[in-house]
């Protein structure tokens, strides 16, 4: 019984981690090619990118619903708590993924495609923007009371740390976008994305080494814990293993391999996550309410598993075979 | 003013407004989802092209529906946590692991056969494409599934125990097959269909009415009507299962639903009143037109009630639902379109079989074409109404005699809700606008009769298709008159 409560609510907390981490990923490159639309030359490129995303973004944002609802399920109090503190940045994000939503099919009928254009790359950026302040403000701790609920203000989330995150996330939203479009287009738009492509590694690096040497002083327990022995080397690794893949990542770019540079982005963002994982466990509520104290009974928990376990893998064959059915060069295709 | 400086009200104000917003399109998604299956199931059989033709023209309202929902029901799922925070931390366990398991079951499952559904026709044989067509439909409605289970387990929270005002789940059976789920779900399931099929029988109407692909549209409007003879009628009786259970489980929305204000004993006849005017001040009716005996019959088809209805006078005001007038109506007009949509499916039966629905004769039915366009937006006020019958009569509940909608809001500052408030009121009117003007842009323009067919298999190659080449040109010569008229 004792294990038993140490072991599902980790078993929940990586699952979590799956979720966001499969959201992050595959919706960031929908939100970072939306947040390119806004530079894209013409309405002809415009329709390409657009129609780049227009068979996954649905499954994509889907990822979020499922971490939503499974926060929700396994950590009440963190879905609770979290949620009524971000309450500003997180109607930022809806309102932005409604534009991006109905701006895929509103624009395909209009007339003036200008209006439905900007709802497009404005509502992105305007979710990627919540989103990173969001996940700022998480990482750097929201203030409770014992009990886990919230005792800070309205605009405790707007910091200079998250307001760092925010613009780092944005940055990787834009090169994971880029880099998929590398994937799924040619010729001049092709060469267009390594360009933006290799800007957005560097503005990366930027905000990511930011972050790094910034974060242990966001919380002190995390720097107790992360500069202990055995843990400080892991995480020393992560910076060093993230140099090594902007590296290969820009060498990639250099030789204009078309599948490689999605491949290295998605590999940083592992490293990523990795590293905000190690900071975060075991909070579920930084820096007050471990996994433990948050999580729902373990009978909850275990009926959940019982089936979102069986579904986990399910949910990524259907995915993967939907990526299959439309895998190769975005084409001029549409529907009607 | 005293409303805009107080959170609990703006919360449920919004929340008002972004599930009455929100359930518009659901019913598309679901029911059309239904037809659709129908009709590429119908197509795979007999190789006409035309089904096929239906099946894509369809499609694009059905995607502009969806983008919709899918937008609308973010802020649903978010908003329990943002503005009902003490709810969702309370009920989280099972509340929560439900919403869950619609994601993971439901929502992934439509979200990921969508773009092969749509976008795949040319990509993957016509087997695999009815089977993404197939799981789109049943993901939609596994959605309605887990979502009324969770809305239902509201109404009827049974299967475990509230400690200190916390949700103690003792069995995931008996909350999940909570007294209300199984009709909820079914009445909320034909509901979604009913309204689809007298949309898209509206929408066929308005075609065969102004001569544009009259024959194309007189198949769709008979499909609608094989359906519609069992979905209109099974919906009224489960309708009135569904007024039953309210009867034995919850006395105060039932006494808000007849705006009872005095308790009427057991034994007793009892007389249902058709119209009124309820008083909510002073515990009255101030206007009234009843029927003697008549809610005797309705509740259990005989005179005596055998239980009693409790009036709303026998709770404290703190303790009764309130606006009886907007749940009193709102009931009633349920009920009637219900009855309308029920009597418009046995008339046009009726002229079916008198035969003047057939394609020649079908544009001389004017009225009854013209009563199908009114119909097609009834479907909407019923399913509206139907909740708000649900979600106001229980009041002043959020979950029935245990949890307070008082005690279930964040501590928010008003002027947080208040601006999202306004914000969510001025971009779905956005929306609305949006969708009805580019939905009536997709029915003018009327289906593309030049769309290639895809190849079936040899089947199609040898019987049928120079059987079918033939009544395929009528309709392509219609279309192009009638798009210059
Ligand atoms: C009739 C059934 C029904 C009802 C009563 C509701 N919904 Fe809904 N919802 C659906 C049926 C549906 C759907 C048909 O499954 C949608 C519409 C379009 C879509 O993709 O799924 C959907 C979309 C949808 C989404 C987006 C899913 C995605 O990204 O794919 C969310 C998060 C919710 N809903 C959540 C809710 C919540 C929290 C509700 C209650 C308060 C609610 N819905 C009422
Ligand atoms: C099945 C999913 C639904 C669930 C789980 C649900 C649950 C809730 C909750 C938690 C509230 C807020 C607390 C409260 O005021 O009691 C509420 C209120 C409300 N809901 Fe529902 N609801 C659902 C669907 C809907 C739909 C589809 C509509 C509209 C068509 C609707 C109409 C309302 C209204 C009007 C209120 C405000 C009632 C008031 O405050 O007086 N609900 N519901
Ligand atoms: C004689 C006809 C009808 C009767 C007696 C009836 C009865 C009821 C009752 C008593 C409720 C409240 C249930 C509750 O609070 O738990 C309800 C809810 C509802 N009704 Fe009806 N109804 C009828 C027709 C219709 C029609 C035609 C539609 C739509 C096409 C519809 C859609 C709904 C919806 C969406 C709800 C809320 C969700 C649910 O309870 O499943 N109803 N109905």
């Amino acid at each position: 019984m004792e294990a038993l409560e140490y072991f599902l609510p980790t078993v929940w907390f990586v699952f979590l981690a799956l979720f966001l981490f499969l959201y992050v990923m595959l919706d960031g490159f929908d939100l970072g090619v939306g947040i390119l639309s806004l530079t894209a030359s013409s309405e002809e490129r415009r329709g390409i990118l657009m129609t780049s995303l227009g068979n996954v973004w649905d499954a994509n944002e889907t990822w979020l619903v499922i971490m939503g609802g499974a926060l929700f399920g396994a950590f009440p109090i963190a879905y609770a708590t979290i949620l009524s503190a971000l309450y500003i940045p997180l109607v930022l994000m809806l309102l932005g993924l409604i534009f991006r939503a109905v701006a895929f099919e509103f624009r395909e009928h209009a007339e003036n495609k200008l209006f439905w254009n900007t709802a497009f790359g404005a509502g992105s950026f305007i979710a990627a923007l919540g989103q990173g302040f969001a996940l700022g403000s998480v990482i750097q701790g929201i203030r409770v009371d014992e009990a886990g609920h919230f005792i800070g203000t309205t605009w405790d989330w707007l910091t200079w740390q998250s307001v760092v995150v925010a613009l780092t996330l944005i940055q990787g939203y834009v090169l994971i976008g880029s880099t998929y479009l590398i994937l799924k287009t040619t010729g001049e738009l092709q060469k267009t994305h390594y360009g933006t492509a290799r800007l957005a590694a560097w503005t990366t690096l930027i905000g990511a080494v930011l972050i790094t040497i910034t974060v242990p002083t966001f919380f002190e327990q995390a720097r107790d814990r992360l500069f202990s022995t055995p843990q400080v080397y892991i995480f020393a690794l992560i910076p060093l293993l993230g140099v090594l893949l902007i590296y290969l990542l820009l060498r990639s770019l250099q030789k204009e391999e078309e599948v490689a540079p999605f491949v290295w982005t998605i590999l940083l963002f592992l490293l990523t996550f990795i590293g905000l994982g190690m900071i975060i466990f075991p909070y579920i509520i930084p820096t007050q309410i471990t996994i433990y104290q948050g999580a729902a009974n373990p009978s909850s928990l275990v009926f959940m598993l019982t089936f979102v376990g069986v579904l986990i893998p399910i949910m990524l064959f259907y995915n993967i075979y939907n990526y299959l059915v439309f895998r190769g060069k975005v084409t001029e295709e549409t529907y009607g | 003013m005293d409303v805009f400086s107080n959170t609990v009200v703006l919360s449920r104000m919004q929340f008002a407004l972004t599930a009455t917003f929100h359930m518009l399109w659901p019913v598309l998604t679901t029911g059309m989802a239904i037809y659709l299956v129908v009709l590429e199931g119908l197509w795979l059989r007999t190789r006409n092209p035309q089904y096929y033709l239906h099946a894509r023209f369809w499609s694009k309202l059905y995607l502009l529906n969806f983008g919709i929902g899918v937008a609308t029901g973010l802020p649903m799922e978010f908003q329990f946590g943002t503005n009902w925070a003490p709810l969702s931390e309370a009920i989280g366990d099972f509340f929560g692991s439900v919403l869950g398991f619609e994601g993971t079951m439901a929502f992934m499952l439509e979200a990921g056969f969508l773009g092969i559904m749509l976008f795949g026709w040319e990509r993957v044989s016509p087997v695999i494409h009815y089977l993404a067509t197939i799981m789109v439909a049943f993901g939609a409605n596994l959605s309605t599934f887990w979502i009324l289970v969770a809305n239902s387990w509201l109404q009827t929270p049974t299967g475990g125990t509230f400690e200190n005002g916390k949700f103690i789940i003792a069995s995931y059976g008996e909350a999940i097959f909570n007294p209300f789920m199984r009709n909820s779900v079914m009445h909320m399931f034909f509901a979604t269909l009913e309204t689809s099929l007298f949309v898209i029988g509206g929408i066929s109407a308005w075609y065969i009415i102004n001569k544009r692909h009259t024959e194309f549209f007189a198949k769709s409007l008979k499909i609608v009507l094989a359906v519609a003879i069992a979905v209109a009628p099974l919906q009224l009786y489960i309708g009135h299962l569904s007024g039953e259970q309210v009867y034995h489980q919850q006395p105060s929305k039932l006494a808000a639903m007849e705006a009872q204000w005095e308790t009427i004993p057991a034994g007793q006849p009892a007389s249902w009143s058709a119209l009124a005017i309820p008083n909510d001040k002073e515990g009255k009716n101030n206007w009234e037109i009843s029927v003697p005996n008549a809610l005797g019959y309705i509740l259990e088809f005989k005179k005596d009630l055998s239980e009693p209805v409790q009036g709303l006078n026998s709770w404290k005001p703190e303790d009764r639902p309130h606006m009886i007038g907007l749940v009193y109506y709102s009931f009633r007009i349920m009920i009637a379109i219900g009855f309308f949509l029920a009597g418009l499916m046995a008339l046009s039966v009726l002229q079916w079989l008198r035969g003047k629905l057939s394609a020649g004769a079908i544009a001389d039915q004017k009225w009854l074409m013209r009563a199908w366009i009114f119909a097609a937006p009834l479907g909407y006020i019923a399913v509206e109404s139907g909740w708000i019958v649900r979600c106001v009569g229980r009041q002043p509940w959020t979950v029935y005699g245990a949890i307070r909608t008082a005690d279930a809001a964040s501590n928010l500052p008003p002027s947080n809700v208040l601006g999202s408030l306004s914000i969510f009121a001025v971009v779905y009117s956005l929306l609305f606008v949006s969708a009805l003007f580019f939905g009536s842009r997709i029915i003018r323009q009327g289906p593309n009769m030049e769309l290639p067919i895809p190849e079936v298999g040899p089947r199609a190659n040898i019987e049928v298709k120079p059987v079918e080449h033939r009544p395929d040109q009528r309709p392509l010569e219609t279309t192009q008159s009638s798009s210059q008229s």
